[in-house]
């Protein structure tokens, strides 16, 4: 199979991101799955016309397309036009060129948050009126059309997150030149399912802390982030805890709340995003599929029986309290 | 081919999008004109929010610098509050931001820069094939090597960070994860086992002896690895003479701890003198921008739709008393004063800039491990304050390509105005009031273009020299 990596209006951490892959290394991975890639703005040697002449013949359907990956959102702006990103040399918008050859394309892979729903690029009030290829914000049509489907009858794959965890993207390109890839793969917003079917508050290393709700009352402190510091890890998808990033992290592991990165619209949560909000004290926002009447009761009980342990702890930034030493019964 | 003009793009290996306009006379670049084409409107985005946002969004202005963008909106933040991290908080900030420098110029020399010498234009020259079987687009030994090294540095900063880019572990007053002793050893682990890949594979020899080179007669002697090899290259290509800067840098300082920086801040036109912001505007003459020209701490971001027929980039540009400014590694280490920098300086072409970064990388490994063994596990590393309702603040750092500045305005809680300045909006800058060119502009002129020529080799020798970031450039 073959690939074409655009870049539209984003900022490359996703290809940066992409790089970090490991066990085996991107380039590896690709060339051993059989994926060759036809170009990619930050890696391939072509440059300038070579380039233009590359993307004329996929559009004139001399090369045939297997995947076209998109990262970054697609600007409408200004004033409709696309002009608020042209692609050098070719006197042409990346609006009128992501509409040009995605029906060209067996599948169409969209990478990151940007790409997938308009993301961080249609924050504030989305000065370059920037959308997502299939989606603008929670809504299906976007640069695309609300029902478009590629060649394979697939709609776009939304890889969203900001950026994209590597093994995100080499596993949806690995599944989809291995057939493994249908519509039943993907969840309501077009999210491969491996990944979205998780949340990030699994395996989060907090938890204990959250059992108890036990806060951090401020960033680098231990406890949970959820109740204060804006943490959305019980609502958010994806299984960074799981399959932690460059090694070992993850944004909790880092000391820092879950943003929801990979959903709709998480560049405007309303309020700030390290602060959680609350009526009347009282944290809005409930962990997914929880009933609100529960949750209210569990933790107002589990915040009662919090061990000492745990809350010094919490309002600690580094364990100042170990577990209680158990001695084998003879 | 005399007079004709020439459209360059899509200009790739530039992170983000460029096109160059070159107008030739007699085989060589007469005048140069160089486009930003992406606006993304970064600054309008950040108005009306709370200033903490800032830390959330503008690290993803890009995602190669993107701790440096983390780095300047904490330290204009820090400074709006009156704020300064402890000694160990800012020490560690200066490890993650190293860290992200490091794996930039070593993605630039692998990815970016080498894989123009593969090209069948320069098959027959004696360094060609190894060329080709270290550098080829995601085929090459190098390549493949510079990856996994790249990558396992990173480990750090999904220890300390969380995650990379985009990390929000960097915060006004300090770190958001104070270290362990056995974060300590795993971070020098970490360390020491990229020294031996940058000493067994990039240097091939050790780093001090490199940092020990002191003129250019010295660095062109260093035969030892890929280094070695852009060396014969640059030798036998003549790129010490080609895209000649004005001689004129600029550094903000990188990683500033305490009352200093690990790499001095300062400007250096022939001779040292201190950083003075006060003469600085952005000229938006010839950029799809409305609004008069100004000091970044009082300009606005508003562009011009109608993309008027006198302008060509939607980047401003960027001078310090009028002049135009090259910022970069060869910038700051001539700035330090390492004398290879300095020496290197004379030349200040391409072999100049790719050798600087080359000097710099080496010099970072030695510092990063400095850094990781000074880490205290006992200290604090962050301290907390409210933000104000009202204040101003700056935050200057160096990105892997140059000097990055944020200036924040706060009113009523809410920024009531963001500028950012990055090392490419410096760089790349399209021509001023004056007519006077940017610094790639004026670093064009005089390039050869061969007959046939649609892409020319040597522009894109200078261009990619700079390590250009065009996703920051305009943001």
């Amino acid at each position: 199979m073959n690939l074409l990596w655009l870049q539209s209006a984003g900022c490359g951490g996703c290809t940066m991101s992409l790089l970090c892959a490991e066990d085996p290394n991107v380039f590896d991975l690709l060339d051993g799955a059989g994926i060759s890639v036809l170009w990619h703005p930050a890696l391939s040697v072509e440059s300038g016309q070579e380039v233009l002449h590359l993307l004329q013949a996929v559009e004139r359907g001399e090369i045939a397309l297997d995947i076209l990956c998109v990262e970054g959102s697609i600007l409408r702006g200004p004033k409709g036009t696309g002009k608020f990103q042209m692609l050098g040399g070719t006197g042409r918008s990346m609006l009128d060129w992501v509409r040009s050859l995605a029906p060209r394309a067996l599948h169409v892979v969209a990478v990151g948050t940007c790409a997938t729903y308009g993301g961080i690029t249609s924050a504030g009030g989305n000065p370059a009126d920037a959308v997502g290829l299939q989606y603008e914000g929670s809504h299906r049509g976007g640069a695309l059309a609300a029902d478009f489907v590629s060649k394979s009858g697939l709609p776009v794959i939304n890889v969203a997150g900001c950026p994209t965890h590597p093994d995100w993207v080499t596993e949806t390109l690995l599944l989809l030149k291995d057939g493994g890839l249908d519509a039943e793969a993907l969840d309501g917003f077009g999210r491969p399912r491996f990944y979205a079917d998780h949340l990030v508050h699994h395996a989060c290393p907090k938890n204990e802390f959250y059992e108890y709700k036990a806060s951090a009352r401020h960033l680098s402190q231990a406890g949970c982030l959820m109740e204060n510091l804006g943490c959305v890890g019980t609502q958010a998808v994806g299984d960074c805890n799981i399959r932690p990033w460059n090694g070992g992290g993850s944004c909790t592991r880092g000391g820092y709340p879950c943003i929801a990165c990979t959903a709709p619209e998480f560049e405007e949560p309303r309020h700030p995003f390290t602060e959680t909000p609350k009526i009347a004290g009282i944290p809005v926002g409930l962990p997914s599929d929880m009933p609100k009447a529960w949750f209210m009761a569990l933790a107002s009980l589990s915040k009662a029986a919090t061990p000492d342990r745990i809350a010094r702890n919490a309002l600690s930034d580094r364990i100042a309290v170990p577990p209680r030493l158990r001695t084998p019964r003879r | 081919m005399s007079g004709s003009t020439l459209l360059v793009g899509p200009f790739n290996r530039v992170e983000g999008d460029l096109e160059v306009k070159l107008t030739l006379e007699d085989g060589r670049v007469a005048a140069a004109h160089v486009n930003a084409p992406l606006f993304r409107g970064f600054e309008q985005m950040l108005l009306g929010k709370d200033p903490r946002d800032a830390l959330t969004i503008t690290p993803r202005i890009c995602g190669i610098c993107s701790i440096s963008q983390s780095a300047a909106a904490a330290r204009a933040l820090a400074a709006a509050q009156g704020l300064t991290p402890t000694p160990q908080g800012d020490a560690m900030a200066a490890l993650i931001h190293a860290v992200e420098n490091a794996a930039d110029h070593l993605t630039h020399f692998h990815l970016f820069f080498m894989p123009d010498f593969t090209r069948p234009a320069y098959a027959g020259r004696a360094w060609h094939e190894r060329a080709v079987a270290r550098f080829t687009p995601m085929q090459g030994s190098a390549q493949r090597a510079a990856v996994e090294a790249r990558a396992e540095l990173m480990h750090i900063l999904g220890l300390m960070a969380g995650k990379w880019p985009h990390t929000l572990a960097l915060q006004p007053g300090g770190v958001t994860r104070a270290p362990t002793a056995r974060d300590r050893v795993r971070i020098m682990a970490t360390l020491s086992a990229f020294r031996r890949y940058l000493e067994t594979t990039v240097f091939d020899g050790p780093l001090e002896a490199f940092v020990a080179l002191t003129d250019a007669d010295a660095l062109l002697g260093w035969e030892a690895g890929d280094a070695g090899l852009f060396l014969q290259i640059a030798r036998d290509t003549g790129l010490d003479g080609l895209g000649v800067g004005s001689g004129r840098y600029l550094s903000f300082g990188a990683y500033p701890m305490g009352d200093g920086h690990a790499f001095r801040q300062g400007v250096w036109d022939g001779g040292p003198s201190p950083l003075d912001l006060a003469g600085m505007t952005e000229d938006l003459s010839h950029s799809w921008m409305l609004g008069p020209s100004a000091h970044p701490s009082q300009g606005v971001t508003r562009p011009d739709e109608d993309m008027r027929a006198s302008a060509y980039s939607w980047c401003k540009a960027p001078r310090l008393g009028g002049l135009t400014f090259e910022t970069g590694a060869l910038a700051r280490q001539v700035v330090d004063g390492h004398p290879l920098a300095r020496d290197l300086a004379r030349q200040g072409g391409v072999l100049a800039r790719v050798a600087a970064r080359l000097l710099e990388l080496a010099r970072t490994q030695i510092l990063m491990e400095d850094l990781a063994a000074a880490i205290d596990p006992s200290a604090t590393f962050m301290l907390q304050d409210e933000t104000p309702d009202d204040g101003m603040g700056v935050g200057l750092v160096e990105a892997a390509r140059g000097a990055l500045g944020h200036w924040l305005r706060i009113e009523r809680g809410r920024i009531a105005s963001y500028q950012i300045v990055a090392p490419t909006t410096w760089n790349f800058s399209p021509r001023d009031t004056s007519g006077q060119p940017g610094p790639l502009e004026a670093a064009l002129v005089g390039a050869e273009v061969r007959d046939g020529e649609d892409t020319p080799v040597t522009v894109q020798h200078i261009v990619r020299s700079f390590d250009p970031c065009m996703v920051c450039t305009v943001h």
